[in-house]
Formats: C-alpha cells, sequence, structure tokens
C-alpha cells in the first residue's frame, strides 16, 4: 500500500492567544511513500516528525492537504477505520491487559464480515507474537515485562490485524544501547517479512539511516531531502542535512572560491571547476581527510584517538566553525603525537561547498 | 578497638531510641483504637442486656453478667425490619447503580471528551459542592412532592443519583490515565464508548470500587431524606425504621432491642469493607507505559 502525502499542511494555533500567528508544524509536505518501504523520517526535535505520523495515522487532522492510501482519499477518515498500525514511544500497552489480551485487543474491535471467533483470534494472536518473539510471555503483565520486551509486545499489537501501514513514532528512544541496535534490526527483519509499508521516525541519524530504505529530512516542517541514505550522505542539498547525517559530524570550515580554487584561509585546498567566486562553506567528512605530510591543509593538532579499526585525529584549525575537527583515517597509518602540526589532503567527493547566503550546496562540473 | 566499642555504643543507642519510639506510637495507636472501637463494644454490650436489667442500671455497666438473645427476636417481631432490610437494600443497591451509571460517562467526558463550554460547565458543578447538602434538601422535597413521588422508591432514589464530588474524584483518576492509551485504542478501532468499558473503567477500578462503597455505605446510613419523603412503613428504611422499636406496656423506646437492630443492620456493612478492604488500598495499576 503506497502513501501519498499532497500538500499536507498542519498548523497549530499560537498557545498565547492575545500572540497573533500560528506555528506551523508541517508545512506543505508533498511525497509518495513507495509500497512495502520503510521510510525514515529524520529530524532535529520539534521539526514536525511526529506531526506528520500523527496526520498519517489520523489523531490529528490537517489544516489542508491531501492523504492518501493507495487510491483512498482518507484525510477526512478517523484513524479506526484507517486500518493503521502505530506503535508509541512510550508503547501504551493496555496496563490491566496480560500480554495475550494486549495483542487481541484490536482484533476484539473487528466488525461484520471481519469478525473473528476466539480460536481465530487466539491463533493470530500467537503467530504474531511468534514473529517478535514474545510467544513465552503470553500471560504477563506489561509492568512484568522489560522495556524491550514491552516494546515488541507494542509492535505485535500493532501488527497483529495487518495494518495497511505501519507507523513507529521513535519506537526505540526507550531502550539501551545494545538492545537498540538489536531492536532495530529485529524491526528491519519483521518488516521485510511483513512486506507492511512502514514509517519510522526518530532524531537518531543512524538508526535512520541503518534501516531505512528512503530517509526523509526535515526541518521547521519543511522536508530538507528525501532519498535513499546513502545518498542523501554523499549528496546533501543543504548545510543543514550535511552537518545532520554522520558521526563524528561534517566538519565546516568558512572559505571562498577564487578563480576555479578552494581556498580556506590563505591555503588553496583544491580546484573546483564551475563555481563563481564567492565567500563559502565548506564541509568535510571525517572520511574525507587523508594524512599526508604534503597536504594542503595544515591544521593544529590536539589529540589522536585509537579505536582498533580506525584512528580519530582531533585538530583545530581557525577557519573551522566548530571548536575541533575530527578526522577518521585508517589504523594503518601511524601517527605521530609529538608533532603540533598535521597536514591533510582531501578526497573531493567528501568535500561538500554550500553557499554563504543560501546554505545551499554548490556543485562545480 | 575503641572505634569498634564507639560503633557499638551508637548501635545500642540507635536501638534503644527505636524501642521507645515505637513504644510510644503503639500506646498511641491503641489508644486510638479503643476509643474507635468503644462505641462498637457498647452496641453490641447494650444489645444482649436484657429490657429489665438495662433500665435498672442507674449507672451503666461496662458489662454483663446474663447477655440474652432476646433483644434480636423483639427488634425482628416489634417492627417489620426484614421489610425495612428489604427497602434499604433495594434503595442501596439501585442509588449506587444508576449513580454509577450516572457518574462514570459524565467523569469521562468531562476527562477525555473535547466541547464548548466544558470547563464552565465543571466550575458550576464544583461550585455545587458550595452549597450546603440541608438547603438542597428543602427544594428537592417541593420537588418531589409536586412530582407526587412521596412514599416511593423513585422518590427515595431520585435525589441522590448523582454526587458532583464523586464525578471529580474519578475525572481526576481518569485524567491521569496518559494520552497514548487513547491514541492507541483508537488506532486499534475502539469507540469512545468502548474504550471508557474496556481501558479507563478497569485502570481506575480501585477508585470506582471506593466510590461505590462510600456511596452504600452512605444510602446505608442515609437518614434525613428518607424521614421527610416516607410516612408509609413500607417504604421505610432501617435507620427510620429501628426507630419505631417501642417496649409494647409503655411506648418507650425499647433500647436494647434498637441496638439489637443496629447490630444487625451494621454487619453487613463490616462485612463489606472486610472483603473489599484490598481493593479499597489498591493503588491504580501502573507499567504498562514507560518514560
Amino acid at each position: 500500500m503506497k502513501v501519498v502525502l499532497q500538500n499536507l499542511t498542519k498548523k497549530f494555533p499560537n498557545r498565547n492567544k492575545k500572540e497573533a500567528g500560528e506555528v506551523i508544524a508541517v508545512n506543505d509536505f508533498t511525497f509518495e511513500i513507495p509500497d512495502g518501504k520503510l521510510i525514515g523520517l529524520l529530524g532535529p526535535s520539534g521539526c514536525g516528525k511526529s506531526t506528520t505520523l500523527n496526520l498519517i495515522s489520523g489523531l490529528q487532522k490537517p489544516t489542508s492537504g491531501k492523504i492518501f492510501f493507495g487510491e483512498d482519499d482518507v484525510t477526512g477518515l478517523p484513524p479506526e477505520h484507517r486500518g493503521i498500525g502505530l506503535v508509541f514511544q512510550n508503547y501504551a500497552l493496555y496496563p490491566h491487559l496480560t500480554v495475550r489480551q494486549n495483542i487481541i485487543f484490536p482484533l476484539q474491535n473487528l466488525k461484520g464480515k471481519n469478525k473473528l471467533t476466539k480460536e481465530q483470534m487466539d491463533e493470530k494472536a500467537l503467530e504474531i507474537a511468534k514473529l517478535v518473539q514474545i510467544d513465552g510471555l503470553m500471560d504477563r503483565k506489561p509492568s512484568e515485562l522489560s522495556g524491550g520486551q514491552q516494546q515488541r509486545v507494542a509492535i505485535a499489537r500493532a501488527l497483529v490485524k495487518m495494518p495497511r501501514v505501519l507507523l513507529l513514532d521513535e519506537p526505540l528512544s526507550n531502550l539501551d544501547a545494545r538492545l537498540r541496535l538489536q531492536t532495530r534490526e529485529e524491526i528491519r527483519r519483521i518488516q521485510r517479512e511483513t512486506g507492511i509499508t512502514t514509517v519510522f521516525v526518530t532524531h537518531d541519524q543512524e538508526e535512520a539511516m541503518s534501516i531505512s530504505d528512503m530517509i526523509v529530512v526535515m526541518k521547521d516542517g519543511i522536508i530538507q531531502q528525501i532519498g535513499a541514505p546513502q545518498e542523501v550522505y554523499d549528496n546533501p542539498v543543504n548545510l543543514f542535512v550535511a552537518k545532520f547525517l554522520g558521526t563524528p559530524p561534517i566538519s565546516v570550515f568558512e572559505g571562498c572560491v577564487r578563480a576555479g580554487k578552494l581556498y580556506i584561509g590563505d591555503d588553496c585546498i583544491m580546484d573546483v571547476a564551475g563555481i563563481d567566486d564567492q565567500d563559502v562553506y565548506i564541509g568535510i567528512r571525517p572520511e574525507g581527510f587523508i594524512l599526508d605530510g604534503d597536504g594542503p591543509l595544515c591544521c593544529d593538532l590536539k589529540g589522536v584517538e585509537v579505536m582498533g579499526r580506525d584512528i580519530t585525529i582531533v585538530s583545530t584549525h581557525d577557519g573551522c566553525m566548530s571548536d575541533e575537527i575530527r578526522s577518521i583515517i585508517s589504523s594503518d597509518y601511524k601517527v605521530s603525537v609529538n608533532t603540533d602540526q598535521v597536514r591533510f589532503s582531501l578526497k573531493p567527493h567528501k568535500v561538500h561547498i554550500f553557499s554563504k547566503t543560501t546554505e545551499m550546496r554548490l556543485s562545480g562540473n | 578497638m575503641t572505634n569498634q566499642k564507639d560503633f557499638e555504643k551508637i548501635e545500642r543507642a540507635a536501638a534503644r531510641r527505636k524501642t521507645v519510639i515505637n513504644a510510644v506510637i503503639y500506646i498511641l495507636l491503641g489508644f486510638w483504637a479503643l476509643m474507635v472501637l468503644f462505641p462498637f463494644y457498647w452496641m453490641v454490650l447494650t444489645s444482649v442486656k436484657s429490657y429489665a436489667s438495662y433500665n435498672s442500671e442507674y449507672i451503666p455497666k461496662f458489662f454483663t453478667l446474663s447477655p440474652t438473645m432476646q433483644n434480636y427476636v423483639d427488634a425482628f417481631t416489634a417492627v417489620p425490619l426484614g421489610q425495612y432490610f428489604l427497602n434499604t437494600l433495594v434503595f442501596t443497591v439501585a442509588t449506587t447503580a444508576i449513580m454509577l451509571i450516572v457518574i462514570i460517562p459524565a467523569a469521562f467526558a468531562f476527562a477525555r471528551l473535547q466541547f464548548r463550554g466544558k470547563n464552565v460547565l465543571f466550575t458550576l458543578f464544583l461550585s455545587l459542592m458550595m452549597i450546603p447538602n440541608e438547603l438542597v434538601v428543602i427544594t428537592n422535597f417541593v420537588t418531589i412532592t409536586n412530582l407526587d413521588l412521596r412514599n416511593s422508591f423513585t422518590g427515595l432514589i431520585l435525589p441522590s443519583i448523582t454526587s458532583v464530588f464523586y464525578i471529580y474524584l474519578l475525572k481526576e483518576n481518569f485524567a491521569q490515565i496518559p494520552d497514548e492509551l487513547y491514541y492507541a485504542a483508537k488506532v486499534d478501532g475502539t469507540s469512545d464508548f468502548k474504550y471508557m468499558l474496556k481501558v479507563m473503567i478497569p485502570i481506575c477500578r480501585p477508585t470506582i470500587i471506593t466510590v461505590t462503597i462510600l456511596k452504600v455505605i452512605e444510602c446505608w446510613n442515609s437518614y434525613v431524606w428518607p424521614r421527610l419523603i416516607t410516612d408509609n412503613e413500607a417504604y421505610y428504611l432501617v435507620s427510620n425504621g429501628i426507630q419505631e422499636i417501642r417496649e409494647n406496656g409503655f411506648g418507650r423506646e425499647n433500647i436494647p432491642a434498637m441496638m439489637a437492630a443496629v447490630v444487625v443492620i451494621s454487619v453487613p456493612l463490616i462485612v463489606l469493607f472486610l472483603i473489599f478492604r484490598k481493593k479499597i488500598m489498591e493503588g491504580v495499576a501502573r507499567g504498562g507505559t514507560k518514560g
């Protein structure tokens, strides 16, 4: 089931009634979620990603715009008739019901020809419980489960009625680091096995990139970029997207383009053809640095962090907008800690140039 | 070594202090228990004294050497106590049941639904709590009389089928249930009514049970209103009925028989409390939501 959002806008009235104006949580959102894909909605907190999810689920009504599930216009449909599964950040399990009863709950509300007998319900519940591997816990209450188990119950409850669309609202944020890794793989597996179109909201870029078929980066209610995770990472359209994706974050320098050459301070660091002379921001991915004694970029060495697989060189530069530059190089290199300075040359495809005025990416030939 | 001794000293002092504090607490609690339980003892004691011995005691005695069960027999034969019992039971069950049907949806509406004027209406409701009951009794009496409902169960029950305080209590309880549960239930395909029935009521069961028990006690003990609205013996409740127990010869109140009747009508409440003691204390279920 593909989901189409058309010019979707949600405005909230200003909380202070005396002040005019309203908060636009989602602004003119147009995009199509292909059938059977897992989409990550990604952005800093307050960027409208949860609101977008609530609009898709029907818990909130859009101010304007339309939502389609397949060919059906569901904009005016209340949530109970949309056929969606929703997993909340805090799981929202019914505390007075056992795991089994929690999972069966959505089935008990089916009406008419979809109505199931008790045996069919039990069977379905068990089937889905096996899928999320909680079939041994069916008679426990939610309070007797760990966070990860509760989360699986919540997913099972959302999946049991075979929803047309599965919506996950920061489902991993209450889990510890190890469980989070494990559970996100699990979500990916379950989504693949069921083939249900899934929208996954998160503020954690690593999480979004690792499991999504496609990510949507949002800021202040506006879509910044849509694409496959690697594509968005490699070709950010603007400075915000470049800064938001990647750990350690991209290092941003102030610089300028003069006669087809890119300068940071007085150092010419590389050739750029096809960009007019102007002041620019230069973003360099951590893996874009090559340790090179004759390299054009000279930084003050601050320290070296050894991670085993690779080395992080922490250095500073006057032109850099953040306090330190983190560059990752292979541990095959030996870095002498005793020098004050370190020189890099750069991988051209890891260097992104952004206009200083619009913060949009400039691409040369 | 000296340190070790110091510690032992401190430990002993702490233990001593604890013993003293505990002793004081238990003495106070014991005294309190005695104060609370004494009227009950007096009630049972009086109910087993014979009419003659009760009246011959110029200064009432704290014990009796010749207990009798005659008073219990008298209580049931002097007046139709069984009938009063039945009336009270019907009155209590009907009032409590109807009240629950009224206040639960009301509390749900105030806690969960959005409608115009909700806050104004709720404030008005709360302000009703300021009006003393005695004032309302007069207007209620006029209303019920004008409706020609004196000496009927409808007239008895009607004024007490709602309670602002219980609506308020329940509303606060309902409001504590996280919004996510409501949204989850919506997505799971429930209507508002079904959500109330299948999620809110079970979660708030302890509060609802508490309200029920308080209401039952209130009904069981109600005196002023039934006294006003009924003068036909067929509709007397126990509280009014036992006033009619008199000694045949002199027409004076037969206090021991009355006490016997009081013991009989108190027993159901005490049993009710003992059964639901744990339920009343039970905390609101938590744990389904983290964070």
